[in-house]
């Protein structure tokens, strides 16, 4: 009798663990991309003057959302501003994650606890904070490159006109971001074990060969991880734009194609172009990082075939 | 031998990591000596000079529009501590749960929330809020900390640490003293993640508290706002009431102290290895 009793609770107990989270995941994540999935297939369709109760209804639209955002150019400019934008994030950041990384686990380097704390401090700072903090110091009067030039005689430039304030947002992307992949990398490092420096070593090899030749290959899966989950938050660059825009007149309401989505969905009212969007987007990231995935996979192990 | 050669500093690498340090540094230097400022010395001091009008910004601050800002700090102890606690208590029950048993069903559960992984924010705010207002919870409490609480990525980490971690003897051995399903992750399994789950909470600490776009969506009400989204809203009204960015600059150096209060605290702790998908134990 026990024991039968015991077997049970034992075949119910995981089914009843994770009943909370497949519950939470079911209504927050899957019903959501649901909806907005079945959201980019209708539309209103208007009667009359589209007045009084029954006046505006929804109907099914068939791709008609989808057809409308790929011809829609501010999508495709602000699309366009976010792949250069991340064409141009992605390998500084990244690149500079790995540099500071590879030197941290570099012997005989000296205040290595206060520079991997201090990079590291920005992943702690939200983005909408951080984008403050830039903001200030690229508006010209508080700026200390302006102050420095000014003193010089120099010409002042503005971080904020048209043509600088792309890459002052991709600075503060920069800022927010090499910390947190250093850190990723570092474990990676220490993870390894040294006896396999120690032969490169004796042998005679420096400290920059032992990074290039032996360090980078182990290090191609975490650089691979962190590329993959940098694409994918890339594409929905938000918080930076947003908060700049409140210095300077020089960011659109769609700079972004997440910011025209949310322009579409909040401000425009047009919710079935907002759920197109975001369809989009969302399979831009899959095929993005899948593709990457597959590209990288046979680059490094192409000869296996 | 080799105690005739006396290790040397590297010092270019030295050199770079500073500079790299500097880089980080840079803004946060700024806001300390930016707060000191007098809103009327803040366009005309050289940029780090410090001043002495700390305190009084402080005071301004507390006492703008009653005191919001620190309901707007209280706001996101709850949204991002209450939210974080929950998600790396569901967290750790879920990886254990699919890392120690074995029951029909299991890997399609695991696959179907590791592809929660991959699901852009974007195709979800919207959603989430257009459903939340047919049950009449948007602009609430709830509506913020509730689609924080599942993390398909806290799962995921939780179940390569629960199954590194976790012994499955001792399971057997707490189950054969007669402990029950649920006292046996309690009492036994749960200690032995403590590092796992701490960082769990540290990531979707972050992760909240980084959310812009959920509050952003979902309240109107500015008593209910979290400090980003508080201090994005004086921002824009310091557009035409420059006065204010001064309460904006103090605000953000001082929201800025608890997170890296609560990282320093639990920097022992938590377990940085776990998020390049390695453990050591």
């Amino acid at each position: 009798m026990v024991r039968t009793v015991r077997r049970g609770r034992r075949t119910a107990a995981p089914y009843a663990f994770l009943a909370p989270a497949v519950l939470l995941f079911t209504l927050f994540i899957l019903l959501p991309v649901g909806y907005t999935a079945w959201l980019s297939l209708r539309k209103v369709q208007v009667k009359g003057l589209g007045l009084g109760k029954g006046a505006r209804t929804e109907v099914f639209a068939g791709l008609d959302n989808y057809r409308r955002a790929i011809t829609d150019s501010e999508l495709w400019s602000g699309g366009l501003r976010v792949l250069a934008y991340g064409a141009l994030l992605l390998p500084i950041m990244l690149g500079l994650a790995l540099l500071f990384a590879l030197l941290l686990d570099r012997p005989r380097v000296a205040l290595r606890r206060f520079s991997r704390i201090s990079i590291f401090l920005p992943y702690a700072v939200p983005a909408v904070i951080a984008s403050m903090l830039w903001g200030f110091l690229y508006l010209p009067a508080m700026s200390p490159l302006n102050y420095v030039l000014a003193k010089l005689g120099l010409p002042e430039p503005n971080l904020l006109s048209t043509g600088s304030v792309f890459f002052s947002i991709v600075n503060i992307a920069i800022w927010g971001g090499v910390g947190f992949n250093m850190i990723i990398l570092y474990t990676s490092l220490r993870a390894i074990s040294p006896e396999i420096y120690e032969s490169a070593r004796i042998d005679g090899c420096s400290e920059l060969q032992i990074a290039l030749r032996i360090k980078i290959p182990l290090l191609i899966p975490a650089i691979v991880m962190t590329t993959v989950f940098s694409m994918i938050v890339t594409v929905q660059v938000f918080s930076e734009p947003m908060t700049i825009r409140s210095l300077t007149t020089n960011i659109t309401s769609t700079w972004t194609p997440l910011m025209k989505v949310y322009r579409d969905a909040f401000a425009a009212d047009d919710l079935y172009a907002a759920a197109a969007t975001s369809i989009l987007l969302a399979l831009f990231t899959l095929v993005l990082s899948f593709g990457f995935l597959r590209f990288v996979q046979r680059r490094a192990f192409g000869e296996e075939r | 031998m080799a105690e005739a050669r006396r290790p040397r500093l590297a010092i270019l690498p030295t050199a770079v990591l500073l500079i790299g340090a500097v880089y980080c540094l840079l803004p946060v230097a700024w806001v300390v000596a930016a707060s000191t400022k007098a809103g009327s010395t803040l366009f005309t001091s050289f940029t780090f000079a410090p001043s002495g009008s700390f305190f009084d910004n402080v005071s301004e601050l507390s006492s703008y529009s009653d005191g919001i800002y620190w309901r707007w700090m209280l706001n996101t102890a709850l949204y991002a501590g209450v939210g974080a606690a929950l998600s790396a208590g569901l967290s750790g029950l879920s990886g254990y749960t699919l890392a120690k048993y074995r029951f029909a069903g299991r890997s399609v559960i695991f696959n179907v929330l590791l592809a929660g992984v991959l699901v852009p924010g974007i195709v979800l705010a919207i959603p989430q809020y257009l459903l939340l207002a047919k049950v009449g919870l948007t602009d609430t409490y709830w509506s913020v900390l509730l689609p924080s609480i599942v993390s398909p990525y806290g799962i995921y980490l939780a179940r390569i640490y629960a199954a590194a971690a976790v012994p499955d003897s001792v399971i057997e051995a707490a189950r054969v003293d007669g402990a029950g399903e649920f006292r046996t992750f309690r009492t036994v399994a749960l200690p032995m993640m403590v590092p796992g789950i701490i960082t769990v909470f540290l990531v979707q600490f972050v992760a909240i508290w980084n959310n812009f776009l959920l509050p952003f969506i979902m309240l109107a009400d500015d008593n209910k706002f979290p400090v980003t989204l508080g201090l994005y809203t004086l921002l824009n009204r310091g557009n035409t009431t420059p006065a204010l960015y001064s309460l904006v600059i103090t605000g953000a150096l001082l929201s800025m102290i608890p997170l890296v209060a609560v990282f320093l605290a639990l920097q022992r702790y938590w377990r940085v290895d776990l998020l390049s998908g390695s453990v050591k134990t």
